[in-house]
Order: C-alpha cells, then sequence, then structure tokens
C-alpha cells in the first residue's frame, strides 16, 4: 500500500510541475561554437533555474524551410529558434513566426530602460528578438600579402597589389555592395543603384575583373579553412570564425574590418504551438534576452551583444582570457566604416538578382 | 489437382469438383484466394511505398502546377480583375480598387497579404515589400466608409499607381498555373503569354544540360575504371578476389562528407598531387593546376563516390560467366583478343548495363558533392532545387524541376530500354 501512494504522490507531483512548465523545449540554433556560447551562457543557467530540459537540434541553416514544412503538417516540434534577421522578417511575412511587444516580452535593462528602446533599431521585424551583431567581413594572410597589408576592402578587387585567390560567399549579397562601393559608388547610394538594371551590371562587371581569382564558398567553415591551407589570400566569412583562426588556432591571419557588414542573428518563436508551450518559450526569452545574458554570450564567441545596455558588461573570453571588447564588430576602433545589411531591399531583389548572379557565374 | 478432376459417371454438363460446384467456378476462387494471399504478403510493403513515397512525392510535385494563393487571398479583386484588359495601357477601375480593399482587409487580418507578396515576388520584383508596406496602411481604411479608394490606394504606395503590378497579379491569378514550369526551362508566364526570360537570366536549361553531360562523362568514366578491377575480382582466386572486393567496399562505408572532402585536400592547388608535381618540377610552382571546384573535381570526385555502384553488378555478372567459353574460344583459334571481345564481353553487357543505370541514376540526382567541389562550373541542377527549397522557398519553380528531371530519367531509361533492352540488365 505504502507502494501505491508513493506512486501516486509522486504522479501527482509531476502532473502539477507538468502542468505549470512542460519540463523539455527545444531549442534549435546553428551549432558548432555558436551552439556551444548559447549553451554555456544560456541554456545552462536557464535549466539551473527553472530544471526544464533543454534540446538542442542544429538544423538553423534549414530552418525557414524546415518550419515551413511542420507547418503544413501541423506539428510543430521545435520551441525557440535561432535565425538570421532575413529569414525572421520571410518566418514573419509567412506568418511562421509569432509576433512580439518588446515592452511586454523582452526584459528591461537593468536601469530601466525599456526593451524596446534597449534593442533600438536592432528591431526589424516584428517577430524577431535580437541577440548578437556579427558582421560579415574580410581576413587575409598576413605572410601572402607583402609588405603593405590592406587596409580598404578594394584590396580584394587589386590584384595586382595582392596576387592571389580571394573567398567571396557564393551569393549576390555583400559582393554587390563592395563591387559598387570598390567602383566608385558612394555608400549611401549603394541600395539605390543596385535597383537598376545598369547598376546591377555595373556591380557584375566590377566583379568580372576578378572572375578568375575567386573561390566561391558555401559554408562558414570554408574561408577559414581556405585560408588555414594557404589557398587563398585574403577572404570573406562572418567575424567570429575569424576570431577563432586567429586567436584559438594562431595561424597567420589578420582581419580587415573595413566596410564590414553589419547583420543581426537573434531568436523566433514558431506558430502553431500550445497556449503552455508558448508560455514556456516566451519565459525562456525573457531570461536569454535580459543583458547580464547577451552579456556573457561574449565571454565564448566573438559577436556583440544587440542590446546597448549589454555592451559595457562585455568581458574577456572565458577560456582564453584576452579582452573580448577589441574583437566584437562593434567596436569603434573596427567599426570606423561599416555597412549595415538592408533587409528591405533584399527581400525584394533577392530572388531578381540571385538569378542574375548565378547565370553570371555559370557563364 | 486430381479430385478437382473427378466427375459423377454418367453425368453430362459442366465438371464438377469434390464438392459439387463446377470446376471451373472452383479454379477461378482457388486462383482469386491464391492472388488475396500474394496480396495480403506484399500489402505491408505496397503500403509503406505509398504512405512514405508515393503520396509525398505526388504532393511535392503537385506544387509545381498549384497556384491557390492567388485567387484564394483576392477572390474579390481576381473577379474584378477579368473585366480589365492590361494592354489598353490604362489602370483598372474603381470597382477593382473597392474590391482589393475589401479582400487586403480581410488578408491583414489573417496575415496572408505578406504570404501573397512572397509568391508575387518571384514573378515581379518588389511584390514582396509592396504588399508588407500597404498591408500596414491598408490596416486603417475602412472597406466601406472610406470610398472611392483608387487614390488612396495609389498614396498608400505609388506602385498601385501602375499597370504592371495588376497585370502580374491578373496573370498569376491562375489556379493552376504552368508558369513555374515556364521559369523552370528559362521562360515566364507573362499578360501575352509565354516568353523566354532575359538573356541574363537564364540558368536552368543551360544546368540541365550540364546535368546530363557530365552525368554521362561520370558513368563512361565508372565503366572505363570498373570494368578490369571487375574483371580481376572475378577472375582470381576467391581468397585475393576477397580481398579486392573489401578494398572496393571500404570507401563505401567511409562518410561521404569524408570521401568528398579528401579530394580537396588530394586537387585543391596547396594540395598533395599539385606539391608532388612542384616538387618534380612537372609543373612550375606559380602555375599550378586547377583540379578542384571545377567540372573536373565534380568529375573526379562523382566517379570515386560511384564506382562501387558499377563494379559490384559488373563483378556479379562477370561471376557467372564460364572461364569454359573463353577456352573453348582460344582453342578453336581465336587470339586472346577475339575471345574476349566475341565471347567474354557480349556476356559481361548485362553487368555494364545494370551499373550504368546505376550509376546514372545515382549521379543525375547528386546534390552535395558537387555542392563541394563543384566551384561555379561543376554544380548540377539539383544544386539549384536544393537552393529554392531551402534557401529562396520557391517550392513551386524546385517542384517543376524535380519533375522535370523524373521525365528524363524516365524517358532515358525508356530509350535504354529501345536500345539496349531492359531484360538486358542483370544483377547477378
Amino acid at each position: 500500500m505504502k507502494m501505491t501512494k508513493t506512486l501516486l504522490a509522486s504522479t501527482a507531483v509531476a502532473a502539477i510541475a507538468g502542468g505549470a512548465m512542460a519540463q523539455e523545449m527545444t531549442i534549435v540554433s546553428w551549432g558548432g561554437a555558436y551552439s556551444k556560447s548559447q549553451l554555456r551562457a544560456y541554456h545552462e543557467p536557464y535549466t539551473a533555474k527553472t530544471g526544464v530540459t533543454i534540446i538542442n537540434d542544429d538544423s538553423s541553416a534549414e530552418a525557414v524551410a524546415k518550419l515551413r514544412a511542420m507547418n503544413e503538417a501541423g506539428n510543430v516540434t521545435w520551441d525557440v529558434v535561432d535565425v538570421v534577421a532575413a529569414d525572421a522578417i520571410r518566418l514573419c511575412d509567412e506568418g511562421l513566426a509569432m509576433e512580439i511587444d518588446p515592452d511586454v516580452h523582452l526584459a528591461a535593462a537593468p536601469d530601466g530602460t525599456p526593451a524596446s528602446e534597449d534593442f533600438g533599431d536592432l528591431l526589424v521585424s516584428p517577430c524577431f528578438i535580437p541577440q548578437i551583431v556579427y558582421s560579415t567581413t574580410f581576413g587575409y594572410r598576413t605572410d601572402l600579402v607583402g609588405d603593405t597589408a590592406p587596409t580598404d576592402v578594394c584590396a580584394v578587387f587589386d590584384t595586382e597589389t595582392y596576387p592571389g585567390k580571394r573567398s567571396l560567399e557564393k551569393r549576390p549579397i555583400n559582393n554587390m555592395e563592395w563591387a559598387l562601393i570598390c567602383d566608385g559608388v558612394a555608400k549611401e547610394d549603394v541600395y539605390d543603384v543596385l535597383e537598376t538594371e545598369e547598376g546591377q551590371n555595373q556591380a557584375l562587371a566590377k566583379l568580372d575583373t576578378i572572375r578568375d581569382d575567386v573561390i566561391w564558398w558555401s559554408a562558414g567553415a570554408d574561408t577559414p579553412q581556405l585560408l588555414a591551407d594557404g589557398e587563398v589570400v585574403m577572404g570573406s566569412t562572418y567575424n567570429g570564425r575569424l576570431f577563432s583562426v586567429i586567436e584559438e588556432q594562431n595561424q597567420p591571419v589578420a582581419m580587415l574590418w573595413d566596410a564590414q557588414v553589419f547583420d543581426l542573428d537573434g531568436w523566433i518563436i514558431p506558430t502553431g504551438l500550445s497556449e503552455e508551450r508558448t508560455q514556456q518559450s516566451l519565459d525562456y526569452i525573457m531570461f536569454a534576452t535580459d543583458t547580464q545574458r547577451l552579456a556573457d554570450q561574449a565571454k565564448y564567441i566573438s559577436y556583440g551583444p544587440a542590446r546597448a545596455s549589454s555592451a559595457p558588461l562585455v568581458g574577456q573570453h572565458a577560456d582564453l582570457g584576452i579582452d573580448m571588447a577589441q574583437h566584437m564588430p562593434t567596436d569603434p576602433e573596427n567599426a570606423k566604416n561599416t555597412f549595415l545589411y538592408n533587409y528591405e531591399f533584399w527581400a525584394d531583389y533577392r530572388d531578381d538578382i540571385d538569378a542574375k548572379f548565378q547565370a553570371w557565374l555559370a557563364q | 489437382m486430381a479430385d478437382a478432376t473427378q466427375t459423377a459417371p454418367g453425368q453430362t454438363g459442366p465438371m464438377l469438383s469434390a464438392d459439387g460446384t463446377p470446376l471451373k467456378q472452383s479454379l477461378a476462387r482457388s486462383l482469386r484466394n491464391q492472388k488475396l494471399r500474394a496480396l495480403a504478403l506484399i500489402a505491408p510493403l505496397l503500403l509503406f511505398v505509398l504512405i512514405s513515397f508515393v503520396v509525398p512525392i505526388g504532393q511535392m510535385l503537385f506544387k509545381s502546377v498549384e497556384n491557390d494563393i492567388v485567387a484564394a487571398t483576392l477572390p474579390r479583386t481576381v473577379v474584378a480583375l477579368q473585366e480589365w484588359d492590361a494592354a489598353s495601357g490604362e489602370l483598372p477601375d474603381e470597382p477593382v480598387f473597392a474590391a482589393f480593399i475589401a479582400d487586403m482587409v480581410v488578408a491583414v487580418e489573417a496575415k496572408q497579404h505578406t504570404r501573397l507578396g512572397t509568391r508575387l515576388n518571384y514573378e515581379e520584383t518588389g511584390m514582396s515589400s509592396l504588399f508588407r508596406k500597404s498591408g500596414r496602411q491598408i490596416r486603417r481604411i475602412d472597406p466601406i466608409e472610406d470610398a472611392p479608394f483608387k487614390e488612396k490606394l495609389i498614396d498608400v504606395d505609388e506602385d498601385w499607381g501602375k499597370i504592371e503590378t495588376w497585370a502580374t497579379i491578373k496573370t498569376h491569378s491562375v489556379r493552376i498555373t504552368n508558369g513555374y514550369f515556364l521559369n523552370a526551362v528559362d521562360m515566364q508566364r507573362t499578360p501575352e503569354g509565354a516568353q523566354a526570360q532575359p538573356e541574363d537570366r537564364q540558368i536552368l536549361v543551360k544546368l540541365f544540360v550540364r546535368t546530363l553531360m557530365m552525368s554521362l562523362a561520370i558513368t563512361a568514366s565508372c565503366i572505363l575504371l570498373g570494368y578490369p578491377i571487375a574483371w580481376i575480382i572475378a577472375n582470381n582466386p576467391a581468397r585475393v578476389g576477397n580481398l579486392l572486393l573489401i578494398l572496393v567496399l571500404l570507401p563505401f562505408w567511409t562518410s561521404l562528407l569524408v570521401r568528398t572532402s579528401a579530394w580537396i585536400v588530394m586537387l585543391q592547388q596547396q594540395g598533395v598531387v599539385n606539391e608532388v608535381l612542384v616538387w618534380l618540377n612537372v609543373v612550375a610552382d606559380d602555375a599550378r593546376l586547377v583540379m578542384i571546384r571545377n567540372e573536373i573535381g565534380t568529375i573526379v570526385a562523382m566517379t570515386h563516390i560511384l564506382l562501387p555502384f558499377m563494379i559490384l553488378p559488373m563483378y556479379s555478372v562477370m561471376q557467372t560467366i564460364q572461364p569454359t567459353y573463353l577456352r573453348a574460344a582460344k582453342s578453336l583459334g581465336a587470339t586472346n583478343w577475339t575471345a574476349f571481345w566475341r565471347v567474354y564481353f557480349p556476356q559481361s553487357v548485362p553487368g555494364i548495363g545494370a551499373g550504368s543505370i546505376l550509376v546514372f541514376i545515382l549521379a543525375i540526382g547528386y546534390y552535395i558533392t558537387p555542392e563541394i567541389v563543384g566551384g561555379t562550373k561543376g554544380v548540377f541542377i539539383s544544386n539549384r532545387i536544393a537552393f529554392h527549397i531551402s534557401s529562396s522557398l520557391n517550392w513551386g519553380l524546385a517542384a517543376a524541376l524535380a519533375s522535370i528531371l523524373l521525365a528524363a530519367v524516365l524517358i532515358l531509361y525508356w530509350a535504354y530500354d529501345k536500345i539496349v533492352g531492359i531484360d538486358n540488365v542483370k544483377l547477378g
């Protein structure tokens, strides 16, 4: 009889706990060093605080397609999804991501500044909860560039001073902008020019001048590998990848921060979750995007926290012990000349310019 | 069967079986039972194939013609637009605008308007933001009281005052469309019928042709490399043959990604092959060979990866060829070559056929290897399909491309059947 009682009691406890909050949630992210930084900065403290088990799924690269398929099948199995801002906008457009009210669902800064002001312009879509600012920028081999290290992004197009291959991402985004800037278009006019057929041709013509010297990459790990092998002199990739090549693997590589393109990465909550799971996800988001948590993530990876109030709290790398502030893309020394990814423009022109770009590549 | 032929002595009429029913009927019943039993045995497989293969793929391929979204999101507008002719050079009249506002108010409420914007943006650049931005403002318009709407909507965004915007909506308002298939062959659906895409956007036909050509090249190089190996394995003592067979199978059990990446290490400009050639002074240090991230890279890596699919069927066919035939041919005065070419080779053709079909069909749909080692000149149509599935989300176009690929394979299979004969294919 005692046994039955114990069983009944424990079932009741489990039922109460389960009723209050689901015991498990699936969080989708990019994997690798990035997921590890989230695990240590967000997941572990959250589990310690609430007892919720977090299951990691490294599917962010196909998140939009998979969410669409899950939605069509009527069975969404993800609770919180990490996506880049452009994907968040598309998920929001398709009704696959939930709209968030920053001042209700996100924590205010320690000094009381409401979240909507603390995140400011980075709230690029009503569904998007910004987490980090990262940049796509160039790294170069210090031993292969001769005596004058490049300081200007147009070094990429200067094959006479810097002979050798360069690696660029196999898509028009960012490359078209850099091509125009290096073809004499003013930074603020780039998207006006790129809207026109002539502007697109101008950018492709500029890329044509280095066509034979380019290795096109499609995975973020390609450029670090190509730099480490000495296959390329310089190449574009995400700044966090270059950080690990330089600081963790000690390769002879340096950053060329000039004309780095800022982009955002953050969370979305899928639509179609049960009320209980939605609440659970909101609870997690409230916790994981507060000022301290965002600053904590920068201890493990060199991406800048999306909150203004987190920046002063960025400290040292947890394992390497180096000061992280100077490795942030947002550091004033690195951010002298920057470029902000234009979400609206690429949402419209992506299909069209991509077709043109791919046709150009295949020539 | 013996008891089934019994008939009562002296009886005329149909032959009866033991239980008195006519023999014909009884036979038919037992045949039917047999068939049902066989069907019941394969039923699990049949259901599995149906549920997990035919239905989902059929649904996916159906997306290549399905285009409900425009008529479902803007039902009144689509009806009102029927009267309007884009060639007239004038904007639609007030009723169209009124219908559009009424439709949009409902769509914005259900958050369907941005989805429609994404769909139409595949056809006309700018639609995506036009619907997103207009949605925010149309929310504030009352669909009854605020009439007339024409001016107001053009105030919201000047693109609503452009004929092309309305022509795009009208052109793509049909529920079953050929638009995706036209896009898949570098054409587009326009108010004036099907037209070719601008030349600087034509890429897909080129990729189809490249996929077919390179798959043929890969199949051919698999035959050339695989035939001698299969011959050696089949014509050596079992001990040697098994060892060789394991060597063939060993890479087969290694991860595909590892094998593909290994080729990068081998073939890149700072890679093993180039280093050796430079060291041997065969090529100059500043003129290293480009062997990866182009057609060569794709053909080399894919030949290596698909080779076991060629060797195994060849080997199992060759194993069944009697060595006595070759000896007989030679004893009748044939040279080595004649004996091989006239006696051995024809008997091994079924193996080549089976291997070629396997390799070719696998190659034509390959995706991951061309993506990694193909650069810009060595990518296949599957890479475009993957792009449209997971990146651009244009599933209609992806489905159309996949349908064309499937049709191409079926046609080639049919042609193979006509030329070589499918009975002439053996896996052992």
